[in-house]
This record gives C-alpha cells, structure tokens and sequence, in this order.
C-alpha cells in the first residue's frame, strides 16, 4: 500500500486554491505582498536555479582535482565561484561518493534541502515515504530508483535537521574521458545529486536519444 | 515535540514513488505560497523556526494525508492570524468567494520594493551561525548520548536517535537554537555538532540498514557525554 496523495476527497483541490486566492487577496491589499513579487520568484525557481546547477558544479569537480578538492572542503565558497548559493544553501556541504562510499541526503523533520543547486524539491523528497525509510531502509529506498549497490559499499545517511545543506557528489560515470564539462553535466541527475541513485552512464544517455 | 512529523524510521508509509518529469509547480498557487514566505516572513509573522513549528501543529491525521504546500498555508494561516495580519472570519468569506467564482484572480498590484528584497535575498539568504564565548563542550571524535527527554514544543532532536549513542564527526560552531527561536524566546545559540550513529545502534541487524551510517546535526543542549 502506498500513501497516495491523490485529493480523492472532493473539491479538496478547489478549496486550496481558494484558500491560497483568499490569502493572497489580504497580503495584497495590505501592501505585503507584490504579483510582479510572486512572478519573480517564482520563476527564478522554474528557470534558473535547478539541479542544472549543481549538475554544472559536479561536472566542474570531474575534470578540475584542485576544484573539486576546495568543493569538499568549503562547498559554499566553491559555489560562489561559479556565481551559485544563497537561500536554502547558506552553508553547503559536499559529500563524496567513491568505490568504497555512497551517500544520500534526507530531512526527517520536514524538508530541507539545498536550493542554489537542486531548486524546489520534488514531491517524494518531502513525502512521509522517503523520510521515514531513508535513515533506516536506505538500501531498500535506493533500490526502488533502480539502484542496488553491493553490501561492502558504506551508506552513509545525512539527515539535514539544521541549517547546514548537504548534497553528493557523484562519481564520475565509466566511459567518459574527454568529455565535455557540458557533456558530463548531462550525467549528472538531480536524484543522484541527493545519492538515491548514480549519475547516469553515457551508454544509457545515448540509448535515450 | 513527539509529532507525527517525526518521521525517521516510521513504519507502514508506503513506496516513494518518484514522479517522472516533475513540474517545479503542479498548481499556480504553488508559485503564489512560495513568494507568501518571505513576505509574511519579511511582515514579522513568524521566523523560520516558528514556520516549521506551525507544521507540526497540523493534526496528525490531516499532516500526513496533506501535500507540502498545504503544510506551509496551515503554518501562514496560524502565524498570520497570531500576527494580526489575518481575520480568520475575513479569510473565510474571502475563500468562500473564491470557490464561487473559481475563474477569479486574486486582485494584482505591484510592490518592486519585494522585488528589489529578493533579488538580494535569493542568491544571499539567511545567516544562521552566532558568535558565542561558550567554548564548545565536546570535540570531534568524542562519543556522545542523545538525551532521552523531548519538550512537548518544537525540537529538532529527532526520535530515531534520542537515547542512541553516536560519535561527533563536525563541530560547527554556535548557531541559533530552534527549541528557543521556534517559541519567540530568542536566538540562544548554541554550539552545534555532526554526530554519526551506526546502523547496528539504530536499527540492529535490520537488512536495509547493513554497512550503513546516519549522520544528524545536533545542537550541545541535546546530548551528554557516554
């Protein structure tokens, strides 16, 4: 059984969106809230701060060793390097995935999560689902993505319960030397960003297209 | 707080089933609930702790069953009532209107001094990190318990590891302490710190738990030493 959240309720739907309208009418009209406001910010999250961002840093740390040896060490500046961080991300850190290693980012408590590099997180991020099993069945989680990893790699978990944001750095998938930074960024998912699963391979990507 | 929002290590909720091609906005009022945080935010309706603190006010049932925005509207609604900003009676005429005459807009009217904010605020943020003359109590390395007691108002000392003995791994330095900021009672920082559990402390030989770790930010009043 899983938790849907499917409104079968009827007009549950409607009643949000009314209720949302009715709040937004009283910020309005109380000068705190401005529509040219929510049409910015909003769309900065719909087209500028993605996962294509941090998909940009990781594909950064692949082919430069001294940046991606400064990522690990002080991720925030490293960011910033590239023009990305703030809200959500005030202090980043970066954890390494490697042969021995792998891991996965989750908040229990509610739903922090890195926004310079992610953006908005998806739906099952902030669902009771991925945040009750990440901690204690996070072979199990991963498996659902279609990632299984051998028992003799370490998971380790990060739960984000206070303003610190992790995120993971990926290895870098076999089969791609030479590549591009552009290319390689095309590897590089926003699920495997949290460590539910790896980058992509380049044989996989070429399948798709 | 003992909340049902405490969600590590919960039972019986299901598959995660991830969304394929998720939009960033499923409804546009998304996009408006967003923008309502740092403007109620901005208006002194409440500060992130209280925010999340709001959350875990929903009653169980309704919290676990509600998307992720819906948890966000029941937090505004509550903080902006308390502020004054919000007459619950006035809010519920309004909705009524709304779900008559659903092809209505809320009403639009610039403010570009919000815009400016945010142009500054998205790619700055917030500072959390306080200067503190406490020296830090513990050092990384050293072995640690969660303290077993919970208030009954807003924590982040979360359930899966209270009573649980783990190993600092971080220490951060002091930053404001949620239990005191979540309840208007000032910042209080306090030093925090990385702790990493076994799998073996948490979850014993559970399989989906083998050969793995959890590592969860705790601040100094949470632990003692063990």
């Amino acid at each position: 059984m899983s938790l849907e959240h499917d409104h079968s309720a009827p007009g549950k739907d409607d009643l949000i969106a009314a209720r949302v309208k009715a709040l937004e009418a009283i910020l309005v009209e109380k000068g705190l809230i401005g529509s040219d406001a929510i049409d910015y910010m909003s769309s900065v999250y719909e087209n500028e701060v993605g996962p294509q961002l941090g998909a940009k840093v990781t594909a950064r740390a692949w082919v430069d060793a001294d940046f991606k040896a400064r990522l690990l060490a002080d991720a925030t500046a490293a960011c910033k390097e590239l023009g990305i961080g703030g809200m959500q991300g005030e202090e980043m850190i970066v954890l390494e995935n490697t042969d021995e290693v792998h891991n996965i980012v989750v908040c229990t408590l509610c739903s922090c999560y890195p926004w310079p590099v992610l953006g908005l997180p998806p739906n099952w991020y902030k669902y009771p689902a991925y945040r009750s099993r990440a901690v204690r069945d996070p072979r199990g989680v991963m498996a659902e993505f279609g990632f299984e990893l051998p028992e003799s790699v370490e998971i380790r978990v990060w739960d984000s319960s206070a303003e610190l944001r992790y995120w993971v750095l990926p290895e870098r998938p076999e089969g791609t030397d030479g590549f591009t930074e552009e290319q390689l960024a095309a590897l590089v998912t926003r699920d495997s960003l949290i460590g539910v699963t790896a980058a992509l391979s380049p044989d996989a990507v070429t399948a798709e297209v | 707080m003992d909340g049902v929002h405490d969600l590590g290590g919960r039972h019986g909720l299901g598959a995660i089933n991830p969304e394929p091609d998720e939009p960033v906005f499923h409804y546009d009022w998304e996009r408006s609930i967003l923008v309502m945080f740092p403007a109620m935010a901005m208006a002194g309706a409440f500060n992130l702790d209280q925010f999340r603190s709001g959350m875990e006010q929903i009653p169980p049932a309704e919290y676990l069953q509600a998307t992720y925005y819906e948890h966000w509207l029941h937090s505004m609604i509550h903080y902006g009532t308390e502020a004054g900003i919000i007459d619950p009676e006035d809010l519920q005429r309004r909705t009524q209107h709304y779900l008559e005459n659903p092809q209505e807009s809320a009403p639009k009217a610039a403010k570009p001094d919000m815009v400016a904010t945010l142009e500054q605020l998205i790619p700055t943020g917030d500072d959390y990190r306080r200067e503190t003359d406490a020296p830090a109590k513990y050092d990384v390395g050293d072995t640690v318990r969660v303290l077993p007691q919970v208030s009954t108002t807003h924590t982040r000392r979360a359930g899966y590891v209270r009573g649980r003995v783990g190993e600092v791994v971080a220490a951060h330095g002091a930053y404001v302490y949620p239990d005191s900021n979540a309840l208007g009672l000032g910042e209080d920082p306090h030093h925090l710190y990385t702790v990493r559990f076994t799998s073996q402390e948490l979850w014993g030989d559970e399989p989906g738990a083998a050969n793995s770790v959890v590592h969860i930010d705790l601040w100094e009043p949470y632990l003692t030493s063990a």
